[in-house]
């Protein structure tokens, strides 16, 4: 097997293990994920394998043809970017996987839930390997519908089903943003790939659209990555089981939207426009979510805020500009990755384990749960940016990026410090509040969860002191290609755990002190946020709800207006409608008729004929009674057979003789069953409307027949007949040759048309009336269940 | 002659379209009959008309010596002829079994399917 037929292996992998996962669980319990867990672990080692060609500043691409007359492909794009993506997707993956074995441990539907997890994790993996847009498009799609299905996995609870149906909807409509925005981009340049738009980005910044293409895409970064006003899904989103939260919503899938501002650097960053809303958007988000993280008490609200935070401050340095700032999203990315998968899944120890995730109700777990206090004490270090760990490389980057002394670094620095400062109180009161102080009585006895829960942390934990031990091997395989490939240039990332003096160490001095401050008065900011809060009163979150509102409200009224249930207001319609495109078609293009030429020599008798056609078709408007209408339709049926018997169409003649006699004779059959009233019931109101509606589609139709008969003829078909039907199909009759040869697979169609027609007429016939009440109450959707 | 055709091709789609408007299911059902024919002459007529003529090649010749009736039309409208009795039969039945349920022949007291004043549906979610 070669390289490209695995790595598409690779990227279906875990759809083939979500298939197996209830199969799975079903016989093996809660140690199917022993198994299931091998799968990312899988992925995860042959994406290793690409690092060291990565490292040396190669690009691998591969793929397959798709559509490519419209040049769609399923392509995938491997560089630093992307590979530590599918490396923490598959490593953290792995864990997960492992930790939700022990989360849901005899959870009923332990099995869907793994599957929904793999599933998820393919459309992730594929999102950020995707070289096509449409491919990531899709992925990108898939990784809300999967989001959705976690979510409300809980499904009985109607807080989770609200939470499933937002996040749906804001990030699956932020998708559709991000489609019309690279479409624009695929206009623009001419090409449907990252690989090749690379070289196009001077074409595309200087093309009038860019602000357009620009704010589309950013919809459906801003609405994924959970920006400021678009941020109110995550929370909620914290409905899902905690292994969910831990994966997508802090170390994956909210990922997707900085990935997609990443990727896109090198193409659209750089301009003013970039530069400045990306920085501002994040900012404020960075600010609003580090404010909310403090006002809450529920671990994993507090977590998803810092989230939100987090997230914030990733656009902003993606879009910051300045040297360093890149390479600081870099590692902020990759440690943010490690420490908040394993404090949300340390808060899910402490939730399983203790039976409540309230800050307030916790305390003194620390001999109960000791490794899971040493779990959250090395994640709380990383996140509060103190070393020797990750977090503290990427803090000291992050203030090498925005120490500067211009008045925009300036503002940004200060944000950037209170969120840092916020971030790192919240870092501690999540590390410490529960494990520290006097024990406190807990919904359940506290004691340490099972390997399955604390193996995840634990080597997240280790891992984020690993790579900031080992910083130079880190540079070499992660951070640097990863940076070199956001800033579309090679870049060279070098901060160590080494002391260095200067602007950014002064900074994190203040951030540390400003952070201890926030923690020891963080009851009272607390409380002084909840007071603002409530008089503030109004937020998105309630925007979303009266929004849905509005939206049933609208199309309810807007459905009850189109389909009124009322038969002729869907015929009134119909024809209006016709009667628009008959007139308005022909005078748009000019094509009116011509005044016609009557001829002069026409047979008295064939005169005669019409006229008594147009005199049936009138009586049957007319018609006072039933038989007059039933015999009046006769009429003008009769009349049509002898027009076609005048004009060479014998066999139409016949037909129609035999049809016109059926129809008067069942008709006439059914019609003295049937009430009917004497004259048409319509009050003139209503006579006039509709017979101008008539008047106007009869007008048109006619108009139509005398432009089709001024036009040209092309005679091809009917010389074809002519031509062929005694020399090859061995018939005198054409039409009949047309009929039972050239055309005889229709006629089969036909007759089967006749004969399934015959079958439910009959079946109405023979049906009993008592058995057709009984259907319909049964149909009733408000009939109780025990009343059929 | 198309002219005089063209004349009684929208009469007739007129009848049929004033009928279709109606409330009353039988005259729907007029209209559907009426506006068979109304189709089938248009196509006859699009097709060109000649007098008598019709499209019968004649003994021991291979082909028509001079114009006939254009075939092509009159196979389809044959076609089209049984498929509308067809449906025209299966509707006419589907009244008189709705007429027997519903004890109605008036298409504004049918609302089974969509009842008037219908419920907004729920706003939870």
């Amino acid at each position: 097997m070669d390289g490209t037929a695995l790595t598409c292996l690779t990227l279906f992998l875990p759809f083939l293990g979500a298939l197996l996962a209830p199969w799975l669980t079903r016989r093996m319990g809660h140690n199917a994920a022993w198994v299931l867990a091998l799968v990312p672990a899988a992925i995860f080692l042959h994406f290793i394998g690409f690092s060291a060609e990565v490292a040396d500043g190669g690009i691998v691409t591969g793929g397959y043809r798709w559509v490519p007359s419209l040049d769609v492909g399923f392509y995938w794009l491997i560089d630093g970017l992307s590979l530590t993506f599918a490396l923490l997707i598959s490593g953290i993956g792995t864990l997960i996987v492992l930790y939700a074995g022990g989360y849901l441990k005899g959870h009923k539907q332990q099995g869907r839930f793994l599957s929904f997890l793999l599933m998820f994790m393919g459309a992730m993996l594929g999102l950020v390997i995707s070289d096509s847009f449409l491919m990531l498009f899709v992925y990108w799609e898939l990784t809300s519908i999967t989001s959705f299905l976690l979510i409300g996995f809980d499904h009985t609870r109607q807080a989770a089903r609200r939470a499933a149906l937002q996040a749906l909807v804001v990030t699956g409509g932020g998708g559709l943003f991000l489609l019309a925005g690279l479409l624009l981009i695929w206009n623009i340049t001419g090409t449907t790939q990252f690989s090749t738009l690379f070289a196009m980005a001077p074409q595309l910044k200087e093309s009038p659209l860019y602000l357009a293409a620009l704010l589309l895409v950013l919809g459906g970064a801003f609405t994924k990555s959970a920006q400021f006003p678009f941020h109110i899904w995550l929370p909620n989103a914290m409905e899902a089981p905690t292994p969910v939260s831990a994966y997508l919503h802090s170390a994956t899938m909210v990922k997707a939207g900085v990935y997609l501002l990443m990727r896109l650097n090198p193409a659209m960053g750089g301009t003013p426009e970039w530069q400045t809303i990306l920085p501002v958007v994040g900012g404020t988000t960075l600010l609003i979510g580090a404010l909310l993280a403090v006002r809450q008490t529920d671990l994993k609200l507090m977590l998803a805020y810092t989230t939100m935070a987090s997230l914030g401050l990733l656009v902003l340095l993606t879009g910051f500009g300045s040297p360093h700032a890149i390479e600081a999203a870099v590692l902020y990315l990759v440690a943010h990755a490690l420490f908040k998968g394993a404090l949300f899944m340390i808060a899910g120890i402490i939730d399983h384990e203790t039976g409540t995730r309230d800050i307030r109700k916790l305390g003194g777990l620390r001999r109960a749960m000791p490794i899971t206090f040493a779990a959250a004490i090395a994640a709380a270090l990383s996140m509060a940016g103190l070393p020797p760990f990750l977090g503290f490389l990427a803090k000291e980057e992050i203030y090498y990026a925005l120490g500067r002394f211009d008045a925009w670094s300036v503002v940004f620095a200060a944000i950037a410090i209170l969120g840092n400062a916020l971030m790192f109180a919240v870092a501690f009161a999540i590390a410490l509040k529960p494990f520290l102080g006097a024990k406190v009585e807990t919904p359940k006895p506290a004691h340490e969860g099972p390997l399955l829960l604390w193996i995840g942390p634990a080597v997240l934990s280790l891992k984020g002191l690993a790579m900031a031990a080992l910083a130079g091997l880190t540079h070499h395989l992660v951070s640097t290609p990863m940076a070199s490939a956001i800033a579309g240039e090679p870049r060279l990332v070098e901060i160590s755990l080494v002391p260095h003096l200067g602007v950014p160490l002064g900074l994190s001095v203040v951030t540390v002190v400003l952070g201890v401050l926030i923690y020891r008065n963080l009851d009272r900011l607390r409380a002084l946020l909840a007071g603002v809060l409530a008089d503030i009163g109004w937020g998105p979150d309630r925007g979303f709800d009266q929004a849905m509102r509005g939206l049933v409200g609208f199309s309810f009224r807007l459905t009850q207006r189109l389909q009124t249930g009322r038969f002729d207001d869907y015929m009134t319609v119909t024809f209006i409608a016709l009667a628009v495109v008959l007139f308005a078609t022909p005078f748009v293009f000019g094509e009116m008729p011509r005044p016609p030429v009557f001829p002069k020599d026409v047979p008295w008798h064939e005169l005669a004929i019409m006229a008594i056609a147009a005199v049936g078709l009138v009586t049957v408007v007319l018609a006072k009674d039933r038989l007059t209408a039933i015999v009046s339709l006769g009429i003008q049926g009769f009349a049509v057979a002898v027009i076609f018997l005048l004009y060479g169409a014998p066999d139409l003649s016949f037909t129609q003789f035999m049809i016109e006699t059926l129809v008067v004779v069942i008709l006439a059959l059914v019609m003295t069953r049937l009430k009917v009233y004497k004259t048409d019931h319509r009050p003139f109101r209503q006579t006039l409307p509709d017979a101008t509606i008539a008047a106007a589609c009869g007008l048109g139709l006619c108009l139509l027949l005398l432009t089709v008969t001024q036009s040209p003829f092309d005679t091809t078909l009917s010389d074809f007949f002519n031509l062929h039907s005694q020399a090859i199909a061995h018939g005198a009759n054409v039409v009949n040759v047309i009929i039972v040869d050239f055309r005889g697979t229709d006629t089969l169609g036909e007759i089967a048309v006749v004969m399934i027609a015959a079958l439910a007429i009959l079946s109405l016939v023979r049906l009993r009336a008592g058995s057709m009440t009984t259907r319909m109450a049964d149909n009733d959707p408000d009939a109780g269940e025990g009343s059929a | 002659m198309e002219p005089i055709f063209a004349i009684l091709v929208g009469l007739f789609f007129a009848v049929a379209v004033y009928l279709l408007l109606s409330k009353f299911i039988i005259r729907v059902l007029l209209g559907v009959a009426i506006l068979g024919n109304a189709v089938n002459l248009l196509i006859f007529a699009s097709g060109r008309i000649l007098r008598d003529v019709p499209p019968v090649i004649g003994a021991s010749l291979d082909m028509s010596v001079g114009p006939t009736a254009n075939p092509l039309p009159q196979a389809l409208i044959l076609t089209a002829i049984v498929i509308s009795f067809s449906f025209f039969s299966f509707l006419l039945v589907l009244s008189w079994r709705a007429y027997r349920v519903l004890e109605t022949d008036n298409t504004d007291e049918m609302r089974v399917a969509e009842p008037e004043g219908d419920a907004p549906p729920p706003l939870r979610y």
